[in-house]
């Protein structure tokens, strides 16, 4: 049996059960690492003995006797956007090299008491600011079904790490898109929670009205069982939701055997479908709402007219927190430290070493984020943006009257190749179309595996919204879904993963977004 | 378009740079003031629906008054919070000069 295919969930029964021991399992991905990480280079850092010590006092716990949680022995991955006392903590980025935090984010936390074993810090784009993980300081992850493509981004690593059975689940953080769009280009599960359903302690913060940090897996269950570690309110963060959630676990279970959606209303947004989508990702998401109604959803047409402007308000928006963010980095309290020669004043200090420690993006954004700061320009960009964002809610309460989930295609495309964005910030800015409205809304958004694009034969992913706290929902139509999903195909989407990464596969011709409304900020030439 | 006037100028963008405390190259500036005129130019279409009777929103969902007890929590340690420092002495952080010469 190989231990690295199997779904935590599987996993979780096996070690409860003592037919495997965590260290059994916990080499078993080290390996899997060791095998694969050299052509995807998913991790900046991999735990190895330590994270076979943590599994081997598990065992002794579980040998004891001890009560242990459900994923006690289970291996994850942490994106590297989260502090860990035990391992750097760069987010991608130079300015932050070997930097080991003092303190643990409250989600690392939460999983170490719960028994899992942390596998390593996944890549990211550099400060999670990128759709393609082209942006990390360390260099790209490259994705596990054609080893020419991107992995998506912020969270290609954890994606791809766990796309590639090197980690059965792992942690991410959606400020825009950066755990779904991922999933959908990987084939894998994922999450980006209710903002405030998970505590953003200790998470390398980007933009701070749309970060929340979430599970990513390969089964909609798992995403569950991490989500309820990981979730819940906590004192650190004020913007934590206080209240009490339902197991996320049990509501996906009950969806996956139930499978039965009547009564269920499905909404399809007119603004986010067809036009300006790549082919086969519509046709994979016209057959997953096809099943959807099968299983007795009501598949309702609803408007959401102000999400064309969502990209537009997110880029406004998002650099403006993310410049007042990163101040923090100014080469006094951690990480680089560049000094002119000669001798410098701090301020000079400050300058050489943001100048030298922050990437092209990242340098992008902030400038970009100080411009629509400042005064005069105020008002008419981020006061501008502020108001677009109380029309997209608008839009989704209005939607949320007609319908109880929302339906989407994770992202416009499949994945494309590396290098095809990376000089044209606008065009990568455009691939987040589908996943931004949910982060402006703070609503919920669930992306899980729907095909392979016939053209291509890359995975193509659908995205479930909810209402804010309705979490829970997304777990029990997304597994309600995914088992009607892999009863047609007879296997998961990622059995069909080529065990060379994609190296047969050639120069595939590429597939470039096709213009049209729902994949320009306004219309025009991207 | 080589005969309209730049939505953002290579000065706009020095003087952005140093309000962010970034050091850029002139070729760094010079390409930021093209990408980011293109950027701007995309992102204005905001003010289009942006009238005055929508209000404006910060946060997704709306907290208010979140506290603590005033009592003193599980704080770092004064080595902790120095051990990512690039320099400390004596229990503190140390930054080079803080004025230059013509302060």
């Amino acid at each position: 049996m190989d231990l690295t295919r199997l779904p935590a969930s599987e996993l979780a029964e096996l070690l409860t059960s003592k037919e495997v021991s965590s260290v059994e399992a916990t080499r078993a991905s080290l390996d899997r690492i060791g095998e694969a990480d050299g052509d995807l280079h998913a991790f900046l850092h991999v735990a190895g003995d330590a994270a076979l010590r943590r599994a081997s006092e598990i065992d002794q716990l579980r040998a004891d006797g001890q009560e242990l949680g459900p994923l006690a022995g289970v291996p994850i991955a942490i994106k590297d956007v989260l502090c860990t006392v035990d391992m750097p903590s760069t987010a991608g980025s130079r300015i932050l090299e070997g930097w080991v935090p003092p303190y643990d984010a409250t989600v690392v936390a939460r999983l170490r008491t719960a028994g899992m074993v942390p596998l390593g810090k996944t890549n990211m784009d550099e400060f999670a600011m990128g759709s393609s993980t082209e942006h990390s300081a360390y260099g790209p992850t490259r994705n596990p079904w054609d080893l020419e493509r991107i992995p998506g981004g912020s969270g290609g690593g954890s994606a791809a790490a766990v796309a590639a059975f090197e980690a059965p689940v792992a942690l991410g953080s959606d400020t825009g898109g950066s755990i779904r769009q991922p999933a959908a280009v990987t084939g894998t599960v994922g999450m980006k929670p209710t903002y405030g359903g998970v505590s953003r302690y200790g998470a390398i913060a980007l933009a701070s009205s749309l970060d929340q940090v979430g599970p990513v897996s390969r089964t909609v269950l798992d995403s569950a069982l991490v989500h309820d570690v990981i979730g819940g309110h906590d004192p650190h963060d004020s913007t934590s939701l206080d209240e009490a959630w339902p197991s996320f676990a049990d509501a996906a279970r009950a969806g996956a055997q139930g499978r039965d959606l009547s009564g269920t209303r499905i909404g399809v947004i007119r603004e986010l479908n067809g036009a300006g989508f790549q082919a086969g990702v519509q046709t994979r998401f016209e057959e997953a709402i096809a099943l959807l109604e099968t299983a007795g959803a009501e598949i309702v047409e609803v408007s959401a007219p102000h999400f064309e402007y969502a990209i537009a308000a997110y880029y406004l928006i998002l650099p403006a927190e993310a410049s007042s963010n990163l101040a923090k980095y100014d080469s006094v309290r951690f990480g680089l430290r560049v000094v002119p020669d000669g001798g410098a004043t701090v301020e000079q200090v400050m300058s050489a070493t943001r100048g030298a420690g922050f990437g092209p993006e990242v340098k992008r954004r902030i400038i970009l984020g100080t411009y629509a700061l400042s005064a005069g320009y105020y008002d008419a960009y981020y006061g501008s943006a502020q108001k677009v964002r109380t029309l997209i809610q608008r839009d989704f309460a209005a939607a949320f009257e007609q319908a109880d989930v929302l339906v989407t295609p994770s992202a416009p495309t499949t994945a494309f190749k590396l290098g095809d964005k990376l000089d044209d910030p606008l065009a990568m800015y455009l691939n987040d179309i589908t996943t931004i409205p949910a982060n402006l809304a703070g609503v919920p958004g669930l992306g899980l595996p729907v095909g392979l694009a016939p053209e291509d034969g890359l995975p193509v992913g659908i995205q479930l919204m909810a209402p804010a706290r309705e979490d829970a929902r997304l777990y029990r139509v997304g597994a309600g879904l995914e088992a009607l999903l892999h009863e047609s195909w007879g296997a998961p989407l990622l059995d069909r993963l080529p065990a060379d990464f994609g190296r047969h596969r050639g120069a595939a011709p590429h597939l470039a977004p096709v213009p049209g409304p729902g994949t320009e900020p306004d219309g025009g030439t991207a | 378009m080589p005969d309209e006037p730049r939505v953002i100028t290579a000065e706009q963008v020095e003087h952005l740079a140093n309000l962010a405390r970034i050091a850029l190259t002139p070729a760094e500036i010079e390409h930021l003031a093209a990408e980011l005129g293109s950027i701007v130019e995309n992102v204005r279409k905001v003010s289009e629906v942006a009238t005055p009777d929508v209000p404006a929103t910060s946060h997704p969902i709306p907290l208010s008054n979140v506290f603590r007890p005033d009592e003193v929590g599980d704080v770092l340690t004064n080595e902790q919070a120095l051990s990512g420092a690039p320099e400390a002495y004596d229990g503190r952080f140390r930054v080079s000069a803080i004025l230059g010469e013509e302060q």
